[in-house]
C-alpha cells in the first residue's frame, strides 16, 4: 500500500484534487480509500462515499488536529491495509497555517489555490515548505500572470518541490497528478518509527488543558505576552 | 545537487552574482541586510533554537532550497535566452472506444493559429491538457507531443508555472488588489525581464488597442471592464509570458476585437491553439482540428471559400455589435 497525505487551507480545494484524482487512480483498476480528518465538522466523508470510496472521518474536537493526525496515523494505516487498498490517502485542513502532519519519506501534497492572495505562500509554514508536490486550484478564475505570480511565489519558498495547476471542477491536471501518486514503488506495511518532517509547536498552557476563565492567575505554562506599547507611541 | 559550493560564498557575491535571490530571501523572510559577509549556512546558525520554532523554519531545507532556486531559476534564464521552441508536434493515439485516430501527426510551428472545433464532451479540453502536460502515452488518448521532434524532457511538466505553456483563461476576472502597472510590475518581476518599463508601456498600448474603451496605468485591475480585462490579459500573454505555446480554451469575445488580438499573438510568435464553438474563431485558424469521441476525426485547412464566409460572419458579428450600441444608447430599433 502507498500512503499519501494531502494538507491545505480550509476550502483550497483538497477533496475536489482528490477525487479527481482518485477516478483516475480507479481507471487503472487501483483501489484508493481516504481518510478525512478534522477539527469540528466535515461533509467531506459523505463526498468520498458516494463517489464509492471507502472513507473513515476522524474529529479532533477539542484537540490540535494535526496532534490529532500522529497520534492515529498508525491505526488509520492498519486499516487501510486491513481494506486492501493499493493507495490511502488522507485529507487534513491545516488550520493554524503553522504545523504540517508529513511523515519523512511518506509522499506529501499541499493544496492552495490562486485566490488566497499572493502573500499566503510567505505565511504557510511547513505545510507549504515542506511538500513533495504543490497543487495550485482555481487557475480558472485568475488571469495567466496571476497564476504564474503565484506559481513563482510558491517556487521561492518551496524550490524542491514539484508544482502542479490543478482544476479541482473539470479535473484538468489530476490525472497527471494521480501518475505521481501511485508509482508502484513503494510499499507500507506500517509508520511506526517514521518520523514527522517538522515539529509540532511546543506550547502547552492552561487553556490547552480546558481552562476557560480569562486573567493572569489561570495562565500556566508555556504563556507569552503581545507587546503592546505604553499607548503613548505614534 | 552540484552546486553545494554556493554555501560556502557569502550572502553579497552571491547577491551580486544572482540578483533574483532577492525574491528569495524576502518570500521566505529573512533580513539579510547587514549580514553580506556571512555566507548563507553561518547566516542561518544565527537563529537560535527559539527563534527557529517561533518562525516556523527548516535550517537544513533553506539551505538545500536555496541552491535548487538558483539551479532553476539559471535553466529557466537559459531557456528563455535559447528561444528553444520552433514547432510542435501531435502523435496520434485513440479515441474513448480505443479505435485508432484519424491522422497519424500534426506538427505546428510557430505563429500558426489551429482551432480545436468538436461537439461538446467530445475531448477537446483533453487534447490541451495533452499538450500541456506533454503527453507522452500516459494519458487517457495515449497521444505523444513532441517538442522539435522530439520527446521532451519531463522538466516542462514540472517547471514551476508550466514555462511551455500559457493558457487564457475562460473566465477572466483579475483577483488582485493592484493597479494594472502594479500588477505587469510583479508580473514582469516574476518572469525577470531587463528593461520593465518599455514592456509595460508596450503591454498597456496594445492592450488599448484590443479594448474598445481605454483605461490608463493607474486604474485598479478589478475595476477594469470585462473587455479590458480579456485585452490586458491577452496583451500581457502575449508580450510578457515567455511561453512558446498559447493555449485558449473558449475565449469569450464581448469586448475585445479577436482578430487583433490573434494577430498579437501570432505577431509574438506564439503556437496557438483554440477550442471553440464560435464559427468566426474557428475559420481564423489556418487549420482546424476536429474531434470526435475523444479522438481527432480530421484536420482541414482553412479554404478559400471559408474564408470568404468569415468575411460575411465578421459583418454578421458587427451588425450584432452595431445593435447591441444602439440598443444600450437608448434607441429603438428599425430594419434598415
Ligand atoms: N481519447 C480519450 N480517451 C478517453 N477519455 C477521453 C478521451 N478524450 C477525452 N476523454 C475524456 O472525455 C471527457 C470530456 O472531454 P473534454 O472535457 O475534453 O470535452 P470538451 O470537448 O472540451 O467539451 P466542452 O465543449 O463541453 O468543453 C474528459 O473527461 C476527457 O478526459
Ligand atoms: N473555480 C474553481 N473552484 C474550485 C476549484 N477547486 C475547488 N473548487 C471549489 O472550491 C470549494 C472548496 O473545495 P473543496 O474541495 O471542498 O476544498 P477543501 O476544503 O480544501 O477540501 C468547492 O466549492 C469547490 O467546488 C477550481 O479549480 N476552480
Ligand atoms: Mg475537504
Ligand atoms: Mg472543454
Amino acid at each position: 500500500m502507498q500512503l499519501v497525505t494531502v494538507s491545505g487551507p480550509p476550502s483550497s480545494g483538497k477533496t475536489s484534487v482528490i477525487l479527481k484524482s482518485i477516478q483516475a487512480l480507479q481507471s487503472r483498476k487501483l483501489k484508493v480509500g481516504v481518510v478525512k480528518f478534522d477539527c469540528l465538522y466535515t461533509d467531506d466523508d459523505i463526498l468520498y462515499e458516494k463517489a464509492g470510496i471507502p472513507v473513515k472521518k476522524g474529529l479532533s474536537g477539542s484537540l490540535c488536529p494535526d496532534h490529532y493526525f500522529v497520534s492515529n496515523i498508525e491505526e488509520v494505516v492498519q486499516w487501510g491495509r486491513k481494506m486492501e487498498l493499493d493507495v490511502l490517502v488522507t485529507e487534513s485542513a491545516g488550520l493554524c497555517n503553522r504545523c504540517s502532519p508529513y511523515i519523512k519519506e511518506v509522499k506529501a501534497v499541499c493544496v492552495i489555490d490562486n485566490l488566497s492572495g499572493i502573500n499566503t505562500p510567505k505565511k504557510i509554514g511547513p505545510m507549504l515548505k515542506s511538500a513533495d508536490i504543490v497543487v495550485i486550484t482555481k487557475g480558472d478564475i485568475v488571469s495567466q500572470a496571476e497564476r504564474e505570480v503565484f506559481a513563482s511565489k510558491v517556487h521561492s519558498v518551496n524550490p524542491r518541490s514539484i508544482t502542479m495547476h490543478i482544476n479541482g471542477l473539470t479535473g484538468q491536471g489530476a490525472y497527471e497528478l494521480s501518475t505521481l501518486l501511485h508509482d508502484g514503488k513503494e510499499n507500507l506495511d506500517t509508520v511506526k518509527g517514521k518520523q514527522l518532517r517538522y515539529p509540532m509547536p511546543s506550547a502547552l498552557c492552561s487553556y490547552c488543558l480546558g481552562e476557560t476563565r480569562i486573567g493572569d492567575d489561570y495562565q500556566m505554562g508555556n504563556v507569552r505576552k503581545m507587546e503592546m506599547g505604553d499607548g503613548h507611541e505614534k | 545537487m552540484k552546486n553545494r559550493h554556493l554555501l560556502k560564498e557569502s550572502i553579497e557575491a552571491l547577491l551580486e552574482k544572482y540578483p533574483f535571490l532577492g525574491a528569495f530571501f524576502e518570500d521566505n523572510k529573512l533580513e539579510v541586510e547587514g549580514s553580506g559577509h556571512l555566507t548563507f549556512p553561518e547566516f542561518l546558525q544565527g537563529f537560535d533554537r527559539e527563534a527557529v520554532e517561533e518562525n516556523a523554519m527548516d535550517l537544513e531545507s533553506l539551505e538545500e532550497g536555496l541552491v535548487t532556486y538558483v539551479e532553476q531559476m539559471l535553466s529557466f534564464l537559459g531557456l528563455d535566452r535559447e528561444e528553444g521552441v520552433w514547432e510542435l508536434t501531435i502523435l496520434a493515439g485513440r479515441d474513448k472506444s480505443g479505435n485508432p485516430e484519424g491522422f497519424d501527426e500534426i506538427t505546428i510551428r510557430r505563429s500558426d493559429i489551429v482551432s480545436i472545433v468538436g461537439p461538446t464532451g467530445s475531448g477537446k479540453s483533453r487534447l490541451l491538457a495533452d499538450i500541456e502536460w506533454t503527453a507522452d502515452g500516459d494519458t487517457p488518448t495515449g497521444r505523444r507531443i513532441l517538442i522539435n521532434g522530439e520527446t521532451p524532457d519531463k522538466k516542462w511538466r514540472f517547471s514551476s508555472g508550466n514555462r511551455l505553456v500559457a493558457q487564457l483563461s475562460q473566465n477572466m476576472n483579475f483577483v488582485m488588489d493592484l493597479t494594472v502597472r502594479e500588477f505587469l510590475e510583479l508580473h514582469a518581476r516574476s518572469r525577470m525581464v531587463e528593461d520593465e518599463e518599455a514592456i509595460i508601456g508596450k503591454i498597456i498600448r496594445e492592450a488599448n488597442h484590443l479594448a474598445g474603451e481605454r483605461f490608463d496605468p493607474d486604474t485598479p485591475v478589478t475595476s477594469l471592464s470585462g473587455g479590458q480585462s480579456r485585452a490586458l490579459m491577452i496583451a500581457d500573454t502575449a508580450i510578457l509570458s515567455t511561453s512558446p505555446i498559447v493555449l485558449i480554451d473558449e475565449i469569450e469575445n464581448a469586448g475585445i476585437d479577436r482578430k487583433k488580438a490573434l494577430a498579437l499573438l501570432v505577431g509574438e510568435e506564439k503556437i496557438v491553439l483554440m477550442a471553440t464553438h464560435d464559427p468566426s474563431l474557428a475559420l481564423m485558424a489556418d487549420q482546424r482540428i476536429v474531434i470526435r469521441n475523444g479522438g481527432i476525426h480530421k484536420v482541414l485547412p482553412t479554404g478559400d471559400a471559408e474564408r470568404e464566409i468569415l468575411a460575411e460572419l465578421a459583418e454578421m458579428d458587427s451588425y450584432i455589435a452595431d445593435m447591441r450600441t444602439r440598443l444600450r444608447q437608448g434607441e429603438k430599433l428599425s430594419k434598415a
